[in-house]
């Protein structure tokens, strides 16, 4: 194929070749910061919670005071219990995708000079930790002696699980267990390790902060009460969360239900990133709109010059071109023309990624996005084309002979 | 002459269906696109007090120690220095505000206790705020100073509780204490909760939440304290307290000033009066330091970027996608004028203008527009009620008003002509002799 002649031809169409090269860098830019933002949502919907969510679901009571907590405990659990299908009730302060009861920045010294970070500490009553599903990687679990009662936020000092993303962080390559944590008068020594156990709140942390929590053992009382988790069987859940809500409705009738609150986990995973959702789904929306909208303008375009230039492919035809020679005429045209507002579209698209990181916090685009946007733009322009070409390439040779 | 490009127009558009259906839909879809995120920005960035934002100022003095913060004072107040500041009257009107949730009960009612949002504050925040009442008023200074169990309610919880009839007088049980109702508030749907707005520059960009409904329950500020001690949240603490919810001597901040200043003059009294309020803390040995800071309520909302990040990416992302419309709609223009070569060089020919040609082409291009506009209105009706099933804090404001009703229509317009100046000219730079030649 000979790109000289159509070098030429765009030359006397500078205009409108530019305005579809224009459109094409704006698509290529917007396609790959789109992409980028789209997966970068996903991925963080996609959190491993280290916990069996499948099978669990919490209930959530407020409305009294500390001292009546023992014996609204007493009768919630028993009616938790006695809901049929449900595995085990316990206490734990904090639930994944749910509520968030333990947000702290500790130290890892006892003068307080070594911040290590915000993290979360799950408080939980006994049973609460097997009942989550947390895996433990490396040293024990809680004992029944761990179990301490307390005032305030959680007990003054106990042997606590540490995920291993947190262990990485505060004692990077060396042994967490054995090792101690320090929040104000509060101290905490490292016994266990899990696998991973997300924040209750995820989608405000960076990826690394993610996983950055602790299991604290502690008796229930006044400050560890109303934060129900019930584990079922997954099959069961839906229905065991509505009857466990009936049954405490009853067996407590003086306190308060927080029913926004208190959900099955898959139900509270769902609702924790619907905002991430329906902006992914924008995105996505944007993404095949924009393709449309560049496709629909290349139509236009090429017909328009297929239409031009009837009497010339007309002449080239009678002289002898195929039909393929014509259609692989305008197949080229196009792919020059694409591939010139490609150039221009990964600048175009690192640019905005350097803005958008700036002002909106979004990761770096991942250089591989810029192939897979500049094929798909490839192979969008060669689609769009390929109708006004077929038109071109069946133009009869015999229009050259008429009204020369 | 209009008239008659109009009539020209129309055939024009006629003719060749299959460009026109393609650039209407276009600038129908650029428009939709960008009008939507338009409306939900236009609605959350408006001035929640029109006429009387800038006369509404936050004082900030900063209690914690040294080190515990950077970049100014903790974004609200320990229970002391709030006190103080607002026992000492200084400001035209001034309030104190503290957020809760309460357990209320109707007697007289089946309904199940609920557990609402309750605001602890003092009679001026309903006539600094412009709060509307359905019943009822406010309650008196003197029952902030009697502490008298008193409250008023919004008319959401009005119409929960009692059907929406007149309240007044009716006792709610707060948590274990009976308040009587001496005022329902009308729909009052401030945008954002403006006197809420805190920590926004720790959210990440995620603060749908500002967007959020006004309380139900408003009580005198000691009356709150009292009735519902033990539930207040803090803001930040620096160190634990000992008994959580109980703040009032506790290491934290957890209580908001905001005072009304009439004129500059006493807005700069009030900075030089907390200035020395804070010094005179350092000396008493309360006070670390004596940074302080007063901004207005909209340098407030700005310094806590009240406006969703998320709101904000998927305008410039709108307006990219309008862009890439416009190009297409430039390009789609292009063809269809120059296609027509041959009937304007006869115009020409004939004696028409430049300008003339110029008019008709343009006259073209913003009907186009125009029609797009109608499909681009549709559209944005649609994508707000996609905004709303996402079900954002904020869903119950988004609406199309009429300011951006015509605003669709001028953009959608504008657009089409800005589209259309490039062919046009192009058009009415046709030689009519080479034109001709080839009929």
């Amino acid at each position: 194929m000979q790109i000289q002649p159509i070098l030429a031809a765009l030359r006397k169409h500078r205009l409108a070749t530019m305005l579809i090269a224009l459109e094409i860098a704006l698509a290529c830019a917007v396609l790959c910061n789109a992409s980028s933002m789209i997966a970068d949502r996903l991925s963080a919907m996609r959190i491993q919670s280290g916990v069996d969510e499948a099978a669990l679901a919490t209930v959530q009571l407020t409305g009294y005071t500390p001292a009546q907590a023992a014996d609204v405990d007493a009768r919630a659990i028993t009616a938790l219990r006695s809901v049929p299908g449900v595995q085990s009730a316990t206490l734990v302060n904090s639930i994944p995708f749910g509520m968030r009861r333990g947000t702290a920045g500790i130290t890892t010294d006892a003068a307080g000079q070594h911040f290590g970070g915000v993290i979360e500490f799950y408080v939980g009553g006994p049973g609460s930790l097997q009942a989550l599903g947390a895996q433990i990687i490396a040293g024990r679990a809680p004992q029944a002696d761990d179990f301490h009662a307390f005032t305030g936020l959680m007990p003054e000092t106990a042997s606590i699980q540490i995920t291993q993303a947190l262990a990485e962080h505060l004692w990077p390559g060396a042994n967490p267990l054995g090792k101690e944590i320090w929040l104000d008068k509060w101290h905490f020594r490292v016994v266990g390790v899990l696998k991973d156990l997300v924040r209750p709140d995820p989608q405000g942390w960076t990826a690394e902060q993610r996983e950055w929590s602790v299991f604290v053992p502690a008796a229930p009382g006044p400050y560890l009460t109303g934060s129900y988790l019930l584990r079922a069987d997954p099959k069961d859940l839906p229905r065991v969360m509505r009857d466990a809500l009936l049954a405490v409705g009853k067996a407590v009738p003086e306190v308060v239900i927080d029913r926004e609150d208190s959900h099955t986990l898959p139900d509270l995973r769902h609702e924790v990133f619907r905002q991430d959702r329906s902006m992914a789904g924008l995105l996505i929306g944007v993404i095949v709109a924009l393709l449309g909208v560049t496709a629909f303008g290349i139509v236009g375009l090429a017909s328009f010059w297929v239409a031009q230039r009837r009497k010339q492919i007309g002449i080239r035809r009678a002289l002898g071109a195929t039909r393929a020679d014509i259609l692989h005429y305008f197949q080229t045209e196009n792919f020059l023309i694409v591939t010139f507002g490609i150039v221009l579209g990964i600048i175009l698209a690192i640019g905005i990624n350097l803005a958008l990181m700036k002002f909106f916090e979004v990761p770096r685009l991942p250089l591989w996005y810029l192939p897979v946007g500049v094929i798909v733009l490839w192979a969008l322009g060669q689609l769009a084309v390929l109708v006004p070409a077929l038109r071109a390439s069946n133009v009869p040779p015999v229009v050259a002979t008429r009204s020369v | 002459m209009f008239g008659y490009y109009l009539d020209l127009a129309l055939r024009s558009l006629k003719r060749n269906r299959l460009l026109t259906v393609l650039m209407v839909l276009a600038i129908a879809i650029g428009i939709g696109a960008s009008m939507t995120t338009l409306t939900v920005m236009h609605l959350l960035s408006g001035d929640p007090l029109p006429g009387k934002s800038a006369n509404i100022f936050y004082p900030q003095v900063d209690a914690s120690p040294k080190g515990f913060t950077k970049g100014g004072p903790l974004d609200v107040l320990d229970y002391r220095s709030a006190v103080d500041l607002w026992g000492a009257h200084r400001a035209d009107r001034q309030a104190l505000i503290a957020n809760s949730d309460v357990k209320v009960r109707a007697p007289g009612t089946n309904l199940p206790p609920l557990m609402l949002h309750m605001l602890a504050t003092t009679s001026d925040f309903f006539p600094m705020f412009k709060v509307p009442f359905e019943y009822g008023s406010a309650w008196t200074p003197s029952d902030d100073a009697d502490r008298a169990r008193v409250a008023v309610i919004s008319s959401d919880l009005n119409d929960k509780l009692f059907g929406g009839k007149d309240s007044l007088g009716k006792t709610l049980r707060l948590k274990d204490s009976d308040v009587r109702i001496v005022g329902v508030l009308a729909r009052w749907r401030p945008s954002p909760l403006f006197y809420d707005v805190r920590g926004g520059r720790f959210a990440n960009g995620d603060t749908g939440d500002f967007y959020r409904r006004s309380e139900d329950v408003f009580t005198p500020f000691q009356s709150g304290l009292e009735i519902n001690a033990g539930n207040f949240w803090q803001f930040t603490c620096w160190h634990m307290p000992d008994n959580p919810g109980h703040l009032k001597n506790a290491p934290c901040v957890w209580v908001a000033l905001w005072v009304e200043l009439d004129s500059a003059a006493k807005a700069t009294d009030y900075r030089t009066f907390i200035a020395s309020y804070a010094e005179q803390q350092k000396v008493l040995g309360r006070f670390t330091q004596t940074e302080t800071r007063m901004m207005n309520l909209m340098q407030w909302l700005d310094y806590n970027h009240v406006l969703p990040r998320d709101v904000k990416l998927q305008t410039w992302l709108a307006f990219a996608f309008l862009a890439i419309c416009l190009f297409n709609t430039v390009g789609l223009l292009l063809a269809k004028f120059l296609r027509r070569a041959g009937e304007i060089g006869v115009r020409r020919a004939l004696g028409a203008s430049r300008r003339a040609v110029f008019a008709q082409c343009l006259t073209e291009a913003g009907l186009v527009g125009f029609i797009g506009g109608v499909g681009g209105w549709v559209l944005t009706l649609v994508g707000l009620w996609l905004v709303r099933r996402q079900q954002p804090p904020y869903s119950d404001l988004v609406h199309m008003d009429v300011s951006m009703f015509f605003v669709t229509f001028v953009l959608a317009v504008a657009v089409s002509l800005l589209a259309g100046a490039l062919p046009a000219l192009r058009a009415s730079r046709i030689a009519p002799a080479l034109q001709l030649k080839t009929l």
